[in-house]
């Protein structure tokens, strides 16, 4: 804003003198010429009057000759003056309006405003750094959710999306390159609570500078950063990016994972929902033989994790370049060709196949593949990658049974990662877990919350965050089954799903686990319940009621069994 | 040479100038303070606000107050002067004109201070 009121101001200085010179020469020369009073004696003008009287002749307002009847010399220098003013005050408004319309002052102004918009933001907030598909899922997610964020692209159309997207909480923007770091200073880089920098936009380049930034400025804040190269991801995993999501790397993972273990892929679903919504059932995509159309990125990295699966694969790729560098040998059928095109399906054995993934980079060529596909064996497993978030309903009329949004994936792994990291480690450490394991966590989720997605709560057990709970604590021993049962006192449901303690993280402790002072405590609680539950955490008198203690004992009852 | 400088440091100087030729004389004698000095006084203190707007330099800043300081100075002088005379018809009386001329006083230790302070910038230049 500063910066705005001196380039005005400075501006303004030519404008403003005109004016005060052609009012100090009007106002002298009327003072300076003789006149005459209604009786014909000589008469001065003094500089009251003629102040007031060229004051209404500056703006051509004209109220007549006041106080008398002027002489033709007079007139003569009335008229000059008239001009003169009249002139030099048209150019100090046109100036006026030239400023105000100019794209630097307009820019500046925006720019001023953001960063006001920024420092009103009392509660954390996270930088998301491009509005794209990504990104807007993104900032999307994290409103629904409550979180404040603040969003830079140097796209304007972009920015005019996210003005129209109607989102809940009003979300400081600017347009500017998200690279530079001022930009980022801007955004709310150094405010402490700032929570993570999310770099989505759809260079890699950009992201990586992002990375580079933060971590240099602010090297406590948690990075996230989007790659679609390996090299990208290698380059910002040398300088301690925290989080790098490849979007193709982290489908294949989930494909490769819904194959082999379907329970604990659908576990990551459920747990990454918004709260309250339906349970989805668990994708049960075919063991067997796969044709991956499309070799690039995403395809390779299909290959990989479907391999790792034990998994038959065929791929079928326009460029037979892309099969040269690699060691292609553990393929199934290597087929040059369009994987749009009939023939080449047919080569790569469609009609005993289990399923196809269509992986180009075109939509209409990926929905070309799975339907002629599907066409020639209709029990075929069809995966079609979705680029555009346009096409969604070109892709859900279609019927998959699963489409890949490279943007959604992305969006969908990092937002645990910003909200809730703790989250975040238990999916990881579940993914190393049996397929029976999830199914028995979803078995509990599902009759606790009435088939409804939970609310996912990380409990920090310190005297901030945890007062009534501290207390508790340190006057006797308090075990998770107290817990839930002063929830059920309330009328609400918890399910503990990860306790981390100074030295390891105990994934679904069990009832018996006692807590203490320090220790995280991942627990999912029904939707809508999560303020009562902190309240119940906070709330010393209910926690350290002797009544309580008396009556039931917080020690008193066996713990029950998981 | 910048001409810039040049009427930057004209203006400052002449709007001291002329405010020592308005107020010097006797305080409460209207012969002694001419009507027309004060108007000239006035109207280059305002051109000497206007030359340092948009500095944004310390110095910049406490010149654009000092002048502030003149100008409101001024406008009050002649505000008071000018009501006195053209209302009560009392532009001539030595209580008037020891009000406007003690203003203008006033006026000048700021474009005095203004004057050192310019004194000042361009001797650290030389430097």
């Amino acid at each position: 804003m500063e910066k705005v009121i001196f380039l005005f101001m400075r501006r303004m200085r030519r404008p403003l003198i005109l004016l005060i010179c052609s009012y100090a020469i009007a106002i002298g020369g009327l003072v300076l010429i003789p006149g005459q009073d209604s009786d014909g004696n000589l008469w001065h003008y003094d500089f009251f009057h003629a102040f007031y009287f060229i004051s209404f002749v500056g703006p051509t307002i004209g109220f007549g000759e006041i106080p008398y009847e002027l002489l033709p010399a007079q007139r003569f220098w009335v008229v000059l003056s008239l001009y003169l003013t009249v002139v030099a005050w048209l150019y100090s408004i046109g100036k006026i309006f030239g400023l105000v319309q100019e794209q630097a002052f307009s820019r500046a102004l925006e720019e001023a405003r953001f960063i006001r918009g920024v420092r009103r933001l009392d509660e954390p907030f996270h930088i998301v750094c491009g509005y794209g598909e990504t990104g807007s899922l993104i900032v999307e997610a994290l409103s629904a959710r409550g979180w404040r964020c603040v969003v830079l692209d140097h796209d304007p159309e972009r920015l005019d999306d996210l003005e129209l997207a109607n989102l809940p909480l009003d979300i400081p923007r600017l347009c500017a390159d998200a690279s530079v770091t001022q930009t980022l200073i801007e955004a709310g880089l150094k405010l402490s609570n700032c929570q993570t920098v999310i770099a989505v936009t759809n260079d890699d380049q950009v992201n990586t500078k992002i990375a580079v930034t933060v971590k240099l400025l602010v090297p406590k804040l948690v990075v996230m950063c989007r790659a679609d190269n390996r090299d990208a991801e290698e380059n910002m995993s040398s300088f301690n990016t925290n989080y790098i999501v490849n979007p193709y790397e982290v489908f294949a993972e989930h494909l490769g994972l819904a194959i082999r273990k379907p329970y604990v892929n659908e576990l990551h679903r459920w747990l990454g929902a918004r709260a309250g919504r339906k349970l989805s059932e668990p994708l049960m995509p075919p063991q067997g033989h796969w044709i991956i159309g499309g070799y690039g990125r995403f395809g390779q990295a299909c290959r990989r994790y479907l391999e790792a699966s034990d998994l038959q694969v065929s791929v079928i790729e326009r460029d037979a370049s892309r099969f040269d560098d690699i060691n292609c040998d553990s393929l199934l059928h290597r087929i040059v060709g369009s994987a749009t095109d009939e023939e080449p399906l047919h080569a790569a054995q469609v009609e005993t196949c289990n399923g196809i993934i269509a992986g180009t980079d075109s939509d209409t060529d990926n929905l070309s593949i799975v339907l002629t596909a599907i066409a020639i064996n209709p029990d075929i497993y069809a995966v079609a990658r979705q680029n555009k978030r346009a096409e969604g309903e070109l892709f859900a009329a279609a019927k998959l049974p699963l489409v890949v949004e490279p943007s959604r994936i992305v969006a969908w792994r990092m937002l645990p990662l910003a909200i809730n990291p703790l989250l975040s480690e238990f999916l990881a450490l579940s993914r190393n877990q049996e397929n029976e394991w999830a199914q028995r966590l979803m078995l509990r989720l599902r009759k606790a919350f009435h088939q409804r997605s939970p609310q996912i709560l990380t409990i920090s057990i310190t005297g901030k965050m945890a007062q009534g709970l501290c207390v508790a604590i340190s006057r006797r021993i308090v075990r998770l089954s107290d817990l839930r049962r002063n929830a059920q006192g309330e009328g609400m449901q918890i399910i503990g799903l990860m306790l981390k303690t100074h030295d390891e993280n105990i994934v679904c402790p069990g009832s018996g686990q006692t807590l203490h002072h320090g220790d995280e405590l991942l627990v999912a609680v029904s939707a809508g319940t999560a303020h009562r539950f902190e309240w119940l955490i906070q709330h010393s008198t209910h926690w350290a009621s002797p009544k309580l203690a008396a009556a039931g004992g917080w020690q008193a009852e066996q713990p029950e069994e998981v | 040479m910048n001409l810039d400088k040049v009427l930057f440091g004209f203006f400052v100087l002449l709007a001291l100038t002329l405010n020592v030729g308005f107020a010097y004389g006797d305080i409460d004698v209207a012969e002694h303070h001419h009507v027309w000095e004060l108007f000239a006084a006035l109207v280059v203190s305002l051109i000497a606000t206007v030359l340092k707007f948009g500095d944004r330099s310390h110095l910049g800043a406490v010149l654009l107050a000092s002048s502030l300081v003149a100008d409101l100075h001024l406008i009050a002088a002649a505000i008071v002067w000018g009501i006195s005379s053209e209302v009560y018809q009392a532009g001539t009386d030595p209580s008037v004109v020891s009000t406007v001329v003690s203003l203008a006083v006033g006026a000048l230790v700021a474009n005095t201070a203004s004057v050192i302070l310019l004194v000042v910038e361009t001797l650290t230049l030389r430097r």
